[in-house]
């Protein structure tokens, strides 16, 4: 085996024995991680994993061209030479690693915590006592200088919103630097999945993020049937593409009315909030939940859909549907509108590729990244996406990246529920395979879920990865802000709409 | 005794009808978003409220916080004065009282600021540099219409430059300096109130604020007196645009009068529909904005002195 060829393949939504990964030594593990970074592969997923006193690392691979993903594995000790400068997508990863289990990336060249919360084995890599650490208590990067200010936002904003603390360091009105410090809302997901699943796990993993709640039941459900070996009826399927779509549109809707309010843009954001709550009521339709609780579950959905029902929704759609493109057209037609959103927290491409953005920001800025078309799994295989990608990175090209996704969402629900297949919407699953690891990518409405899975001789979760698309688009929006106006930054904030609660875990 | 009671109804009409017309852009805003919005009375309701309210200070500010309400308050008050409302000619008049009318602001401004910066806070900090420039930029515009409608009216004093002559004017050669004039009295009414496009009177977002942000701190009665005196200097502000576009004397004072509130309303409407089909401007746009609008008045002075 050449030392590059050395990742092992696995399909989106599969499962691998442990015994068929290799534990690679770490020279062998680097080159074959750069070599396949270097040929457009994404660190999808990076992770540690305790194996008596030593840890394993595995690093999910993504390879886009192929539509597949690639698993590497080796073994880390308490010290070991970071790869950040060479790969900075894995900067976020290696901090968050360390911050589990105490193993320090020497070399890195951003070394602080991510979530402000103890190790899982009592080592701290910053020394830090054992009582719970303070959110945001840190060094901050600072500019010194005479006319530099520093602003200070969050962890209480003025608006109801999850907390987070912003530390700007400005020039003036313009921002040199912006850091952002998260963790207020660590529950410990990661922790409470092990050894499951337990009763309680479907409603953890739907609130990892409450707004992606269906996103990440999917993504869990598939991890599920990876490891039990169960096949997704045809109906199941295509009514959990329903319910992805449906958490797309009130997402995207919600979030075009959001930056209407922004600008004082007075019609778009009246109408766009009341719309997004009749996506919300749609989705109630398919399972008596506006956010999709309790319908998605491993081997299919938990609430068929009846015919007269479909039908019911489809009309509904159509009138919610028109009413969104009118308010949007006022939105992409209004000069005023334009001139607020244009130029506004730009990301370069090449920023973006490197820092791993995944999702609406990434598409904004050009980059062809959309699981539901590379890694594309259930009813997806057969829809035909095109991903919305535009050029520009900056504010309306996010904006328009939202607008193209409703349209194309609104027409892929239609032809779903027309032609719903029938049979049974749940299939039962064998027992989950133990020693193994699944993966799953899912494309929710902010971007790529990834959830990975490693099982033990019982076949219980030994281990559970869970990567928002938030973990990742965080530093492109501190990215954005370079050079910006802080009045922009709500502006900029907004075109992300970023989880708290995704990212904290 | 005329002086009086000349006093005593100018006074009357602004202390009664000013929060009325922010009741009025409310409305007109939520129907435009198809919302049957808040009562026209609101912000009378408001102010109640607040007033039953305590207050809440904190342990960095001086005496110099509540010097920003009570400014705020007492200018357009003293300001009004100076102002005649529609046809009905200010209490108070003499030559040159039209750049008292314009620095009693600008005292308004400084106390304002200067409450905002006694809290120490980088937000009111950031929001008081903002006010500062943008008042900067806005004063020649006042400055430049004045002296237009002062070579007009050949007069030094605001009740004599919006005199019963204007009717005449509009039809004459200097009308299209006063269509001018309207348009820019009409850009220093939105910044001043700090209104869409300059700046969002609704918005919570505290890093984009102008005005708001510098008053984020009061609470109670104190905040009551800002709400206040921002609806007074709409009204007093307001005053002139609609004595130049409803140029009506018709010789009884109630018809006056309620020519000049009818007048104030659309006015309000106008702000109102301004707010709903208008994005905010970018904030480095604003100044742009401004001087663009400076320019206009120059040219409206050019145009009279020609």
């Amino acid at each position: 085996m050449s030392p590059l060829r050395a990742a092992v393949p696995l399909a989106n939504g599969g499962a691998v024995p442990l015994a068929n990964l290799p534990l690679l030594g770490r020279g062998h593990f680097t080159g074959a991680l750069l070599a396949e970074v270097a040929e457009g592969a994404r660190v999808a997923a990076c992770f540690a994993v305790p194996v008596g006193s030593a840890l394993e690392l595995y690093a999910v691979l993504a390879r886009d061209a192929h539509g597949d993903l690639a698993i590497l594995r080796t073994e880390i000790g308490g010290e070991y030479p970071s790869l950040a400068l060479r790969c900075p997508e894995l900067q976020l990863f290696e901090r968050e690693i360390a911050e589990q289990f105490g193993s320090i990336p020497t070399g890195h060249p951003w070394f602080k915590p991510v979530r402000f919360h103890r190790s899982w084995n009592e080592r701290d890599a910053w020394g830090r006592g054992l009582e719970r650490p303070q959110p945001a208590v840190q060094e901050f990067y600072r500019v010194e200088g005479e006319e530099v200010h520093e602003v200070a936002v969050g962890p209480v904003h003025a608006g109801v919103i999850e907390p987070g603390h912003f530390r700007f360091q400005c020039h003036g009105e313009q921002i040199m630097h912006l850091e952002i410090a998260l963790g207020y809302q660590h529950r410990d997901v990661e922790r409470l999945l092990l050894n499951g699943p337990h009763p309680a796990t479907p409603h953890q993993i739907e609130t990892v993020a409450g707004d992606t709640s269906i996103g990440h039941a999917s993504a869990w459900s598939q991890v599920s049937e990876a490891l039990a070996g169960s096949d997704l009826p045809a109906r199941g399927a295509a009514l959990r593409l329903v319910a992805m779509e449906l958490e797309r549109l009130a997402n995207h809707v919600g979030d075009i009315g959001a930056l209407a309010g922004d600008i004082g843009f007075l019609p778009t954001a009246a109408y766009c909030g009341r719309l997004r709550g009749d996506y919300l009521n749609a989705t109630a339709v398919l399972c008596g939940n506006r956010f999709g609780r309790g319908l998605v579950r491993p081997g299919g959905v938990a609430a068929d859909l009846s015919d007269e029902q479909a039908a019911a929704l489809r009309e509904c759609l159509v009138a919610v549907a028109r009413d969104t493109h009118g308010a949007l057209e006022l939105f992409f037609d209004t000069p005023s509108v334009l001139a607020r959103l244009e130029g506004t927290g730009h990301v370069a491409v090449e920023d973006a590729a490197a820092v791993g953005l995944v999702g609406v920001a990434a598409r904004a800025c050009g980059l062809q990244r959309d699981a539901r078309k590379h890694h594309p799994l259930g009813a997806y295989r057969t829809a035909g996406i095109e991903p919305a990608v535009k050029w520009g990175g900056d504010v309306f090209a996010r904006a328009a990246v939202r607008q193209r996704e409703i349209e194309d969402s609104l027409v892929l629900i239609d032809s779903t529920l027309a032609a719903l297949p029938s049979g049974p919407v749940r299939a039962e699953g064998g027992a989950p395979r133990p020693k193994a690891l699944a993966v799953a990518l899912v494309e929710g409405w902010r971007g790529e879920i990834v959830h990975a899975a490693l099982t033990d001789a019982a076949g219980r979760f030994s281990r559970y990865k869970i990567v928002d698309p938030s973990f990742r688009n965080w530093t492109g929006l501190a990215l954005a802000l370079r050079g910006e106006q802080i009045s922009d930054f709500p502006l900029c904030n907004k075109s992300f709409n970023l989880s708290y609660c995704g990212f904290d875990l | 005794m005329e002086m009086l009671a000349r006093t005593a109804l100018h006074l009357t009409l602004l202390l009664l009808f000013a929060p009325l017309l922010q009741g009025v852009i409310v409305r007109t805003k939520a129907l435009f978003a198809g919302r049957v919005g808040a009562p026209l009375l609101q912000p009378y309701y408001d102010l109640a409220r607040l007033l039953r309210k305590e207050c809440v200070f904190s342990r960095t500010t001086t005496w110099v916080f509540l010097a920003g309400p009570a400014a705020g308050v007492a200018v357009p008050i003293l300001a009004a004065l100076f102002m005649p409302f529609g046809a009905l000619p200010a209490p108070i008049a003499f030559t040159g009282d039209l750049l008292l009318f314009v620095y009693l602001f600008g005292v308004a401004r400084f106390f304002t600021v200067a409450s905002a910066l006694d809290t120490g806070s980088s937000f009111e900090g950031m929001g008081g540099a903002r006010e500062v420039t943008f008042a900067c930029l806005a004063e020649p515009i006042v400055l430049f219409c004045l002296i237009v409608l002062a070579c007009i009216a050949d007069a030094m004093s605001l009740t004599a430059l919006l005199g019963p002559h204007l009717a005449a004017t509009w039809r004459g050669p200097a009308g299209l300096s006063l269509g001018l004039v309207v348009v820019c009295l009409l850009v220093v009414l939105l910044v001043e109130n700090s209104r869409i496009p300059f700046d969002d009177p609704n918005t919570h977002l505290e890093l984009t604020m102008i005005h708001e942000v510098m008053v984020l701190d009061h609470s109670g009665p104190p905040f009551a007196m800002v709400l206040y005196g921002a609806a007074l200097k709409l009204m007093v502000l307001g005053a002139p645009i609609v004595r130049l576009l409803l140029p009506v004397n018709t010789g009884f004072w109630v018809v006056d009068a309620l020519v000049f509130l009818g007048g104030m309303l659309l006015l309000a409407v106008l702000v109102g529909v301004i707010e709903s089909i208008m994005a905010r401007l970018k904030l480095v746009r604003i100044p742009q904005v401004l001087i663009g609008t400076t320019m206009l008045s120059g040219f409206a002075l050019v145009l009279v002195l020609r």
